[in-house]
């Protein structure tokens, strides 16, 4: 998501809206207008499985959904006004038709969604598992392949099978669209790695010098990595941060090189989880959520205790975030969608569990309290202005 | 003809648990469902032309196996969302 300019001059006409997309339908959490009391509605879409909410910075009305249930084929709906009424897509996301029983691919959800360029306001881009690009320019109603990601001659070797992949499929996610160019991208696939594009999706190339893949016989290969979340700093677009399956990583795009930023947190803890949340107005501002990466990979907070991590010199130092928060026995973790900060001064940061609750701070992580509880579990969690 | 409708799909047939269509062929009889009642197509079929993984699709209450079993007018058509998952 790229983020929207600073709210503070507009903080008396705008009022603050979570989107949380859950295994079980979406739900909105409203504010009333001091990030201190907040209104749970919904939910949408009960039943269906929602891998990811979201409502355009742009225009601030179109909301899409990515949605999908256990038995239907996957779909996008969007509303226009913040759920009261929705429409469904007439084509969503679909690889095209197969010549050959070996060529056919089917789109099982839709696991990402952007809105596009602001010079291209009815442009949204979805990542799909398996891997796809997608692009609509009517504002989500109808989507179109992107022929130069879905159908390269390398995709395959880029993206690779259905193996490599999430314990819920492989994953096409992070799409980023440079604030200075329309035509500049990146994507994140778990796995595959991170790709760059300049020409809006024609041509590719892969971006994971100095990245860990450790799974692999080769530590260091040019693809095959697995970005758990990438992020690109709005105000400063050639920085890039990820927080990989091999650590949290920086990258200054003109030297094209990821530099692990992650060893610099407490060993005990270590530098794997899924999502990371960039400061709207600071580039060197970030925070994680560490899960426990060890072993069989248990994905949860490492000896149940949750706690966030925020660093704000870019990596050099990091700070433990656990104020308010359980203090043990505490077995959820966040996803890699399911966590997000604000636009407001103090910066909130928000946090959807995978035991269906949120968690907010009004202070940058200063200390959090709980916002709703008992809902199914999260898969995102997005902050809007509406 | 009729065509029964499962409770997931009936929010696309504004609640009818069954519809009248028409087609010479499952594949036909879904795309007139899908012109009366748009979108509820993809979500039983995929882009590749196949039934869902975990829908089932009866003809006078023997399952076919794709688009292309035949139809006649006084056929009753059947779709199942199979019972699995959690």
């Amino acid at each position: 998501m790229p983020a929207s300019q600073p709210t503070r001059a507009r903080r008396g006409k705008s009022k603050l809206c979570l989107l949380i997309a859950t295994r079980k339908g979406m739900f909105l959490l409203r504010d009333a207008g001091d990030r201190r009391s907040w209104r749970l509605a919904g939910p949408h879409f009960l039943g269906h499985i929602v891998n990811h909410a979201v409502l355009d910075p742009r225009d601030r009305r179109t909301l899409l959904v990515a949605a999908r249930t256990g038995h239907l084929g996957p779909t996008v709906f969007r509303s226009l006004d913040l759920g009261k009424t929705w429409k469904e897509a007439g084509r969503p996301p679909a690889f095209p038709k197969a010549e050959t029983p070996e060529a056919k691919r089917e789109v099982d959800h839709v696991f990402w969604l952007t809105p596009g360029h602001a010079s291209e306001p009815d442009v949204w881009y979805a990542g799909t598992s398996p891997k796809g690009l997608f692009r609509s320019a009517d504002g989500g109603m109808t989507w179109e392949g992107v022929a130069g990601f879905n159908e390269n001659p390398l995709r395959e070797k880029w993206a690779a099978g259905p193996q490599d992949g999430t314990p819920d499929g492989p994953k096409m996610h992070s799409i980023l669209i440079d604030p200075r160019d329309a035509r500049h991208l990146y994507i994140g696939m778990s796995s595959g790695g991170v790709f760059e594009t300049r020409d809006q999706g024609r041509s590719w190339q892969p971006l994971n010098q100095g990245c860990r893949a450790d799974f692999l016989p080769d530590p260091y290969p040019e693809y095959g990595h697995d970005p758990h979340c990438v992020r690109l700093h709005p105000l400063q677009p050639d920085r890039l941060y990820q927080q990989n399956h091999c650590g949290i990583y920086r990258m200054e795009r003109a030297e094209g090189r990821w530099v692990r930023i992650g060893e610099a947190m407490p060993k005990k803890v270590g530098d794997i989880g899924f999502p990371l949340v960039l400061h709207p107005r600071d580039p060197d501002t970030l925070w994680v959520f560490p899960m426990d990466g060890t072993s069989v990979w248990p994905r949860v907070s490492p000896d149940g205790r949750p706690a966030a991590y925020v660093t704000r010199n870019a990596g050099k130092s990091w700070q433990r975030l656990d104020r308010g928060l359980p203090r043990a026995q505490a077995w959820w973790t966040v996803k890699r969608q399911a966590m997000c900060g604000d636009t407001r001064d103090p910066v909130g940061i928000y946090l959807g569990t995978t035991n269906g609750e949120v968690w907010g701070s009004r202070d940058e992580g200063g200390r959090f309290v709980n916002l709703a509880r008992h809902l199914p579990e999260i898969y995102a969690l997005e902050s809007a202005e509406t | 003809m009729k065509v029964y409708i499962p409770s997931p799909l009936c929010s696309y047939t504004h609640e009818a648990n069954s519809v009248a269509a028409a087609g010479g062929s499952v594949g036909e009889l879904l795309e007139d469902l899908d012109r009366r009642f748009p979108g509820i197509r993809f979500r039983i079929i995929n882009e590749q032309d196949e039934i869902r993984r975990h829908i089932r699709i009866f003809v006078n209450g023997n399952q076919i196996a794709g688009l292309s079993a035949p139809l006649g007018r006084e056929d009753e058509v059947m779709i199942v969302c199979a019972l699995s998952g959690g």
